[in-house]
């Protein structure tokens, strides 16, 4: 069953439509075997690309939709009901926009982000390095000055679409001044220097490429740096908070996906003579299941219109991306126990879900890190 | 050129299809109301042609609900110029000759060089409104065209029919309806989406049109409906050797071979 929702017009309406009539048509019939065997489906982004998808968050002069995120953030849920890396990949593409879009001066807008909106070309973040993660602050990756602009060196690790981006938007240490030595820069798929170790080996998640990008003296014109020298962490954190409720999105996008399979099963496989649903015990996991989908969605939207009147949404988008992904991961186990022995199978996606909803507890500030965010601001409020 | 194309609005084949048993009407809340996508294979027909062929009008038409309005959008966002949805009370379980003149006069109304529609809707499954709507509008029609080509002054196609293909062509104006071997409808897309708000948007009553629905003229009325009976278990071959035998005379014995 489609999600009920209630959209603010009707060119909102058709935009979600649009995004679920791809998902059930191009989407769907795809997501098992690329998962299965590890294909990145490039074609996708594409075919969302064209469809005008890919851009919806940024401004309409750079070739961007101008959504605001109530809207956009349920069209990443729609990609994501239907394939969880698809969804972690339009979100991770909006957050490699985002500091240009955000932070850019006019000039460097309009030389860079038409092409990086235009749906044809797909980003990449490199904010966390392998011994900083969760404080990236303790970055290592350096950008030293040379005439006309820097030199970087060092080794990004985790990166989405690394080795399959067309351009990488890259935090790097200018200064030893801690979280005010880094500055952010754009850096194209095709600089000398930078190359894609091989992509890691995951649990879930597995048609989208995670890989290390290395760093050998890559040169980066000056023009390419967004932001003042040293902003690179703030800008880092400003596009986190509006990643997460990308991330939180695509959870509960990935959670009525289980919902929706769990509830199909569940009417027609019977036990004791009657479909199992009937078992209020087993009727009851199932209402969980859907309550925990309604206050995800309810929780990221909040957060969203919060995000949209320009209020401060930070402790709102941390919630969000805890309560959206830690439900997913119940949901999703839920599913798996739904199904009983069928859910063990790979013949079924359930499994599938549950592999995919851990990641999402884990990337963009792990959920101890949603919770550190939250209650730092709930120390600071008066 | 001005090219209506007929659309209708159709409950999603993804759904239960289900009758209203009280009313013999379909359940229109049992699933997903969708463009149906033979119509939408005919405004692909119409959109491609008005893309290559400027000055080209495609106009999308449809008699229905208040709900209508929703898959006329996705029309426009797809790339039509304008919509006309006829909208009246007394169009409830409508029969196909009256859905016949409302559409003809609609047609009329706009006034057209050709109409485009599907063969056969996913749901009443009539196939004749085509050729019923050229009838009143006294124009010819090409009907079941499983390719197409369009000019100024004619259509030509392939008829596929169970014994064979023929060419016809028409000259304009004209009613012509295609079949599932023409390509699929293209998506709308965002900017699509964002068009359609601005573009011309008219809905029609019975009475704009001129027409009674309680005209003392013959028409269809449902008597009774049933629900479809529960089918019958099928056959079960157990191969034990003579499997291949088995399923010959099943075969032979139900006529099949
Ligand atoms: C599939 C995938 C894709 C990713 N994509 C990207 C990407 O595109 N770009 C990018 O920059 N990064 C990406 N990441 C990296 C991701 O953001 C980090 O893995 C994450 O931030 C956690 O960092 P870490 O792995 O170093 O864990 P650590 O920081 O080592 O944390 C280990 C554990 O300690 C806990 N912990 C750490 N600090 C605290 C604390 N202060 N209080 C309580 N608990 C704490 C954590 O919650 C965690 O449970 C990706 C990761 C994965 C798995």
């Amino acid at each position: 069953m489609p999600a009920s929702r209630l959209m603010v017009s009707e060119e909102a309406d058709d935009i979600v439509a649009l995004a679920r009539e791809l998902a059930t048509q191009k989407l769907a019939p795809r997501v098992a075997d690329d998962e299965k065997q590890a294909i990145f489906p490039r074609d996708i982004f594409a075919l969302l690309g064209q469809a005008g998808l890919m851009s919806l968050p940024y401004p309409e002069q750079y070739g961007g939709g101008a959504q605001p995120a109530e809207i956009y953030l349920q069209v990443f849920e729609e990609i994501g009901a239907a394939w969880a890396s698809v969804g972690v990949g339009i979100s991770v593409h909006a957050l490699s926009c985002f500091p240009l879009a955000n932070y850019g001066s006019e000039e460097q807008k309009s030389r860079w982000l038409p092409e990086m909106l235009s749906g044809d070309t797909l980003g990449a973040y490199c904010l966390s390095e392998a011994h900083a993660g969760s404080d990236p602050a303790a970055m290592r990756t350096k950008a030293t000055r040379t005439e006309g602009g820097y030199l970087i060196n060092g080794a990004k690790a985790w990166t989405t679409h690394g080795g399959n981006a067309d351009f990488y938007t890259v935090m790097a240490r200018t200064a030893d001044t801690g979280g005010r030595g880094i500055s952010c820069f754009l850096v194209p798929a095709d600089a000398e220097g930078l190359s894609a170790a091989s992509p890691e080996q995951k649990m879930g998640l597995t048609g989208s490429p995670t890989a290390t990008m290395n760093f050998d003296n890559v040169f980066v014109e000056e023009a390419r740096r967004i932001g003042a020298e040293g902003q690179g962490l703030s800008i880092a954190l400003a596009a986190l908070e509006s990643g997460r409720l990308g991330i939180a999105a695509v959870a509960t996008g990935l959670a009525q996906g289980a919902l929706d399979l769990a509830v199909t099963y569940a009417k027609s496989r019977e036990a004791f003579g009657k479909a199992i649903i009937d078992h209020e015990g087993l009727g009851f996991v199932l209402a969980d299941m859907a309550a925990d989908v309604e206050s995800a969605r309810a929780t990221y939207l909040s957060a969203a219109r919060l995000k949209d009147v320009g209020r401060p949404f930070g402790k709102q988008a941390a919630i969000a991306k805890l309560v959206a992904t830690d439900n997913a991961m119940k949901v999703t186990t839920n599913a798996v126990q739904v199904l009983g022995g069928a859910g063990y199978t790979k013949d079924f996606p359930a499994e599938r879900f549950m592999r995919e909803a851990k990641v999402m507890q884990i990337f963009e500030g792990t959920n101890q890190i949603q919770r550190l965010v939250i209650s730092r601001d709930l120390a600071r409020a008066s | 050129m001005r090219i209506i194309v007929l659309v209708k609005e159709v409950p999603d084949t993804y759904g239960d299809r289900k009758l209203d048993l009280e009313t013999g009407l379909a359940d229109r809340s049992a699933s997903e109301k969708v463009l149906d996508e033979i119509g939408e294979r005919a405004l692909e027909v119409a959109i491609s042609y008005a893309e290559s062929h400027a000055g080209t009008e495609v106009v999308a038409l449809s008699v229905g609900p208040d709900s209508v309005p929703t898959t006329l959008r996705k029309a426009l966002a797809m790339g039509a110029t304008s919509a006309v949805h006829v909208l009246d009370d007394a169009l409830r379980g409508s029969d196909l000759t009256l859905t016949a003149e409302v559409l003809s006069k609609a047609i009329e109304r706009t006034t057209f060089d050709l109409v485009i529609a599907g063969n056969l809707s996913t749901d009443g499954t009539a196939g004749v409104i085509p050729s019923m709507v050229a009838e009143l509008l006294g124009v010819p029609h090409a009907t079941n065209l499983g390719s197409i080509d369009i000019s100024e002054s004619e259509v030509r196609g392939m008829r596929t029919t169970d014994d064979g293909t023929m060419e016809i062509v028409t000259p304009l104006p004209a009613v012509v309806s295609i079949t599932e071997r023409m390509p699929d409808a293209r998506f709308p897309n965002f900017k699509g989406i964002m068009a359609a708000k601005k573009k011309p948007f008219e809905t029609v009553s019975l009475s704009d049109l001129g027409i009674d629905a309680e005209a003392p003229v013959p028409r269809s009325i449902v008597v009774a409906v049933a629900e479809k009976s529960a089918r019958a278990a099928g056959v079960k071959i157990i191969d034990e050797g003579n499997g291949g035998q088995q399923l010959a005379d099943f075969l032979i014995a139900n006529k099949l071979a």
